[in-house]
């Protein structure tokens, strides 16, 4: 059809145009295709990849720190160190190890939030269907309390080499305070845990702990002086704990909260705050110069000191 | 010796934590005083040697010059904690797959647990139930110790040994430390673990846990002993014993800083001293009430209408 009308109106053929663009296409296409293959050559050049390197990756001091700086997640770090402070003796590295644990804790315990429901009828069951049939849900529940038991042993491990080194010296008074906030913070993670399963296990050492908030003085109604300020087991700060006078519905579904949204969030803004001031108070306290006993009253420590 | 009893009491899941933390703090207690040592003596070589203390680049590790101060974190730490990170997985790996995690029947209520326990890391509190009331035990001591971790830094006025191990220059603080956390936390933990039994009752490892002993112990109150009948007077006599003990402990610790450990008195305010003071006396009171039980079989001290202490 094409064909008979070329030429008849004056139409500059069609035909003409599509001959020429499959002339042109001939050499563009290779050509670009050309190019394109140039380009995968070297991955770090296109758009795609610096967009998110920001910076080339060649072995050069520059590049070292770059490599730290420009990256939200290391640039906790500072771009060089103490040539001392990554010695692990030094350390132990629990103060990472445990942060570490608690990333583990958190994805595993997302998973786990997806088999499992907070109520009475449905806890324990899910628990059991997370250990029988949940493909990977058994080790997926032990590797959640393993952390969690890993985690409290590398806080006290931290906080005795933190106190071993005199890391809470000045100028890290307050971050010693964090620490010890962030250390009750993941008792109670650990604790508020302990119920979830909705076991004999969990249900008697919650009820063998929650007992003794009976005995607050003041706030328990079993405590000095709670009965005569009116306190009854419906209204003491044992009642506020479970929602109720008994280890029932109401404190499963508190422990569930707790573990799982309240603590988390306070430990998570701690540990940035705590993280935040490792660096501002001068980055770990050492290994430090050794200091003689002459020198003891000569105040010469200030945020920088603690480096060299 | 009943190795079973002991067996399934060492390898309960959840008594597995305490297993592994004994030689870890084993291992980390002689990774510091190996470390604390070494330092020391450096420092004594340093302070016997004015002129090597102010070319000495102070530290036990070599230094030579012309050797970088400072290294780059990518790689020379991150390496390291991309190591401690597998590592610590690999562990957490083979642990999950080679111990399950405990589940019990449901819960009920109405079927008491023999023991009862505290999750394992508590068991310390729980321990001391044995000789305070709840109220002491459960709420005032926890506050205790979260305070008193807290005000450390604010009562330790000793600037030598900041950023480094050592004993020599810390002996008093490092020692107390020790005494809070090893004997007074961990050592009750480990005692509320492995050695109670049923009924909270004193079972030596490798005995046999008898759901049906009983121990007939008549404990007595410190004032009955002298003796003292009205609730007036006990509650008044109990008053004096505690105050007159921190009062004369307190005194005690005075004399005893005055002489042995001069310099920091000299650097402590009132407040600072007074805290300590208060902290310290508190903290050795529990092995005294503890001994005044396990010896004496006294459970109060001071007895009133309100409270027992
Ligand atoms: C969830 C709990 C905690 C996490 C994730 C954590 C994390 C860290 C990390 C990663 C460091 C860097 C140095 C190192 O690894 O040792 C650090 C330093 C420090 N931490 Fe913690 N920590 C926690 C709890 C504590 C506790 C319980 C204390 C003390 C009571 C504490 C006091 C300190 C202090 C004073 C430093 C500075 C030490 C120095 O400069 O040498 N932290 N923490």
């Amino acid at each position: 059809m094409a064909d008979e009308n070329n030429g008849k109106n004056g139409k500059v053929g069609l035909v003409d145009r599509v001959k020429d663009d499959i002339q042109a296409m001939k050499v563009d296409i290779p050509a670009k295709a050309k190019e394109q293959i140039e380009g995968l050559k070297d991955p770090t050049k296109t758009q795609v990849y610096t967009s998110i390197f920001r910076h080339k990756h060649d072995d050069t001091p520059r590049n070292r720190a770059l490599g730290v700086l420009s990256n939200v997640f290391l640039h906790l770090h500072p771009a060089k160190i103490n040539r001392d402070a990554v010695r692990y003796s030094y350390t132990w590295g629990m103060g990472g190890i445990t942060f570490f644990l608690f990333i583990i804790l958190t994805y595993t315990g997302v998973l786990l939030m997806f088999y499992y429901h907070p109520s009475k009828v449905q806890a324990f069951r899910d628990v059991l269907y997370l250990e029988h049939d949940v493909p990977f849900g058994k080790i997926l529940r032990n590797m959640h309390r393993w952390a969690a038991h890993l985690m409290v042993i590398g806080v006290w491990l931290h906080m005795f080499r933190v106190f071993l080194t005199g890391s809470y010296k000045k100028p890290r008074e307050f971050n010693w305070n964090i620490g010890v906030l962030l250390l009750v913070f993941t008792l109670l993670l650990s604790f508020t845990g302990y119920l979830l399963p909705d076991d004999q296990l969990g249900f008697w050492a919650v009820t063998v702990g929650t007992n003794m908030a009976r005995a607050t003085p003041l706030l328990g109604h079993e405590g000095p002086f709670g009965s005569m300020l009116g306190m009854t087991p419906y209204n003491d700060v044992r009642f506020g704990l479970l929602g109720g006078s008994i280890v029932d519905a109401n404190a499963l579904l508190r422990s569930y909260i707790w573990h799982c949204i309240g603590i988390p969030i306070v430990a998570s803004i701690l540990m940035i705050v705590h993280f935040w001031r490792v660096r501002k108070d001068g980055g770990i306290s050492g290994p430090a110069p050794v200091m003689l006993e002459a020198e003891a009253d000569k105040q010469r420590r200030g945020p920088k000191a603690a480096g060299e | 010796m009943d190795w079973r009893q002991l067996w399934e009491i060492c390898s309960a899941p959840d008594n597995v934590p305490i297993v592994g933390l004994i030689p870890l703090l084993c291992f980390y207690i002689y990774l510091a005083w190996k470390q604390a040592h070494a330092n020391d003596q450096l420092i004594a070589q340093l302070e016997g040697d004015a002129a090597l203390a102010k070319t000495h680049h102070r530290k036990t590790w070599p230094f030579k010059p012309g050797w970088q101060k400072e290294v780059h974190v990518w790689p020379f730490l991150l390496r390291i904690e991309f190591l401690a990170a597998i590592i610590v997985t690999i562990i957490l790996m083979v642990w999950s797959i080679t111990l399950n995690a405990p589940l019990e029947e449901p819960a009920n209520p109405n079927l008491t647990m023999n023991p009862a326990k505290a999750p394992w890391y508590f068991l310390g509190l729980q321990e001391m139930l044995v000789y305070f009331d709840p109220w002491i035990a459960g709420v005032v001591m926890p506050t205790m110790i979260i305070v008193g971790l807290m005000v450390i830094p604010y009562i330790d006025t000793n600037p030598l040994g900041s950023g480094y191990y050592t004993w020599k220059q810390r002996k008093f603080s490092i020692g107390t430390f020790l005494f809070g956390f090893i004997i007074l936390w961990v050592a009750m933990i480990i005692i509320g673990t492995f050695i109670r039994g049923p009924g909270w009752q004193w079972f030596w490892p490798g005995q046999t846990w008898d759901h049906n002993r009983l121990i007939y112990e008549v404990n007595r109150d410190l004032p009955d002993i002298f003796g003292i009948t009205s609730n007036m007077a006990k509650a008044l006599f109990g008053a004096i014993v505690v105050g007159g003990y921190y009062l004369l402990g307190g005194f005690l610790v005075y004399s005893l800083f005055r002489r042995y450990m001069a310099k920091d008195f000299k650097r402590m305010s009132l407040l600072q001293f007074s805290i300590t003071q208060f902290l310290l006396l508190t903290m050795v009171a529990l092995p005294l009430k503890m001994g005044l039980r396990l010896l004496w079989h006294i459970k109060y001290v001071w007895i009133t209408p309100w409270f027992n202490v």
